[in-house]
């Protein structure tokens, strides 16, 4: 990792500054969305959901905040090299970010409906399957604030595990369809929940792609993933 | 930095461990370099960094002071002689390599007078070929057309950027292999240099360029290549994208991205 001297120009420095500030703000309110849309749906409580969609319009204004604070820094600055990168990478970022929200409320959205339906059967892999996730995103983060390009390549690991838990959840509940139509409702919503978690783990997987970008200066996207989606 | 045993066409000039020094003062240490033809070249480095100095060997101006010294070689191509070296005419080299300075400079003479000078001096005294060739670079300047009805007035009535498109032209005229910008639009406005810019890269069809400049903007938009020189050393060297998207070389990061100093 290179360690970089601060800016001869200090109202540069802060802009860069107050963007990352921005990018982990938005990204802790988002990592809050998917930890208590989870927990609406294990613990039956519907309030948790409430609350991650009441964040949802606080995640877009912080996108846009990012969006502006970006084009201004590009405007106005010219960056270049390692600078250029990062704020490119925030554009991205803060789009992966607002994603993962839209993606956090459908969760929330999902588990609402499910709470008032007898409960289909014990929620085991889709906690696991969360706990991938959130241990991505926050992993992906967390390179991205270290500008770790070690860390962010161990978050791409990640991603298959996420891919085949969700076809695991799956799997299990094709045939509990088959067997009994009461079930299907409920069952279609645990799989598009396990779909949501799978998205959610491939916006970290971007994350991290875009961190070892602007470390290195390398594109890596699409050699990682299984579905070679990214 | 490519070590070619055979000349390749695609290179206009080739430094080799070039050392320069101003009496006892080193100003450049070491450089080797490829310039690649019909190509621009940037040179990008912090006051005093040997950019200048580097530029100037190119057409022997330092000739004009006292105890200075050459080391290293700096071959043309295709004839592959050694502008550094000995036994070579500084004036001749200097209508093969021409350089475009600072500030306009054009002679208090006419538009006209100004272009023909270099012509002359070689020697040429047929009216109508100077003038078909003083046409000709005026076109290549890009000035041809605000200027072909005034063509004898002094070139001082010109405004800045005419005038340092003349100072192109001019050199233009002499069919210069290599075309030496120091600062070419330091002293003018953005559009005169948005001009001087797009000019460049015409002229790149048919001449090899390089370039100093202290706007590192500029070097981005005009360079294929781009050169950071530090205290004399050739830092790194590289494709202009490279170089400002992702450079090999801390220094060159540190400089880019304003973290100097």
């Amino acid at each position: 990792m290179k360690e970089f001297k601060e800016h001869t120009d200090k109202h540069y420095e802060a802009d860069l500054k107050d963007l990352k500030e921005d990018i982990l703000r938005m990204g802790a309110v988002v990592e809050e969305m998917l930890v208590f849309s989870m927990k609406s749906l294990v613990d039956r409580n519907s309030a948790f959901a409430e609350e991650v969609i009441k964040k949802e319009p606080v995640v877009n204004q912080l996108e846009m905040m990012v969006d502006d604070r970006c084009l201004k820094l590009l405007a106005l600055h010219q960056p270049a090299a390692v600078d250029l990168r990062f704020i490119v990478i925030s554009l991205k970022i803060g789009k992966d970010l607002e994603r993962m929200g839209d993606l956090a409320v459908n969760i929330a959205e999902i588990a609402i409906e499910l709470n008032q339906e007898p409960q289909l059967k014990q929620y085991v892999d889709l906690p696991r399957l969360s706990a991938i996730a959130q241990h991505m995103v926050n992993r992906a983060l967390d390179a991205f604030v270290k500008q770790d390009a070690i860390l962010a390549k161990k978050v791409l690991e990640q991603d298959d595990e996420a891919d085949n838990l969700k076809d695991k959840i799956q799997d299990d509940l094709v045939p509990m369809m088959e067997k009994d139509k009461e079930a299907v409702f409920r069952a279609v919503r645990l799989i598009l929940i396990a779909r949501q978690l799978e998205r959610i783990a491939d916006h970290a997987t971007n994350i991290a792609e875009e961190v070892v970008f602007m470390v290195q200066g390398k594109d890596i996207r699409h050699q990682y993933s299984r579905s070679g989606s990214g | 930095m490519v070590e070619n045993k055979e000349h390749n066409p695609s290179i206009k000039a080739e430094v080799k461990n070039l050392s320069f020094y101003y009496g006892s003062l080193q100003a450049l240490k070491n450089v080797s370099l490829v310039i690649e033809q019909n190509k621009i070249t940037a040179l990008i480095g912090p006051s005093g960094c040997g950019k200048s100095t580097y530029l100037r060997c190119f057409n022997r101006m330092h000739d004009l002071y006292p105890g200075h010294r050459y080391e290293g070689e700096i071959l043309l191509y295709p004839d592959g002689i050694n502008i550094a070296g000995g036994g070579i005419d500084p004036i001749e080299i200097r209508l093969k390599n021409a350089m475009v300075f600072q500030k306009p400079n054009p002679f208090p003479k006419s538009i006209f007078e100004n272009v023909a000078y270099g012509l002359r001096i070689r020697g040429l005294k047929n009216y109508h070929q100077i003038k078909e060739r003083v046409e000709r670079a005026l076109l290549e300047g890009a000035l041809w057309d605000e200027v072909k009805d005034r063509l004898h007035d002094p070139a001082f009535n010109l405004s800045g950027g005419q005038q340092q498109r003349l100072c192109i032209a001019r050199a233009l005229a002499c069919d210069p292999e290599l075309l030496l910008f120091d600062e070419p639009t330091s002293a003018l406005d953005p559009i005169a240099t948005a001009r001087i810019e797009e000019l460049m890269g015409e002229l790149k069809k048919k001449v090899t360029i390089i370039v100093v400049t202290h706007n590192m903007q500029q070097a981005a938009r005009v360079s294929d290549f781009t050169a950071f020189l530090y205290l004399g050393e050739l830092i790194e060297w590289g494709k202009t994208e490279q170089i400002f998207t992702n450079p090999k070389e801390k220094k060159t990061e540190d400089y880019i991205t304003g973290r100097f100093g």
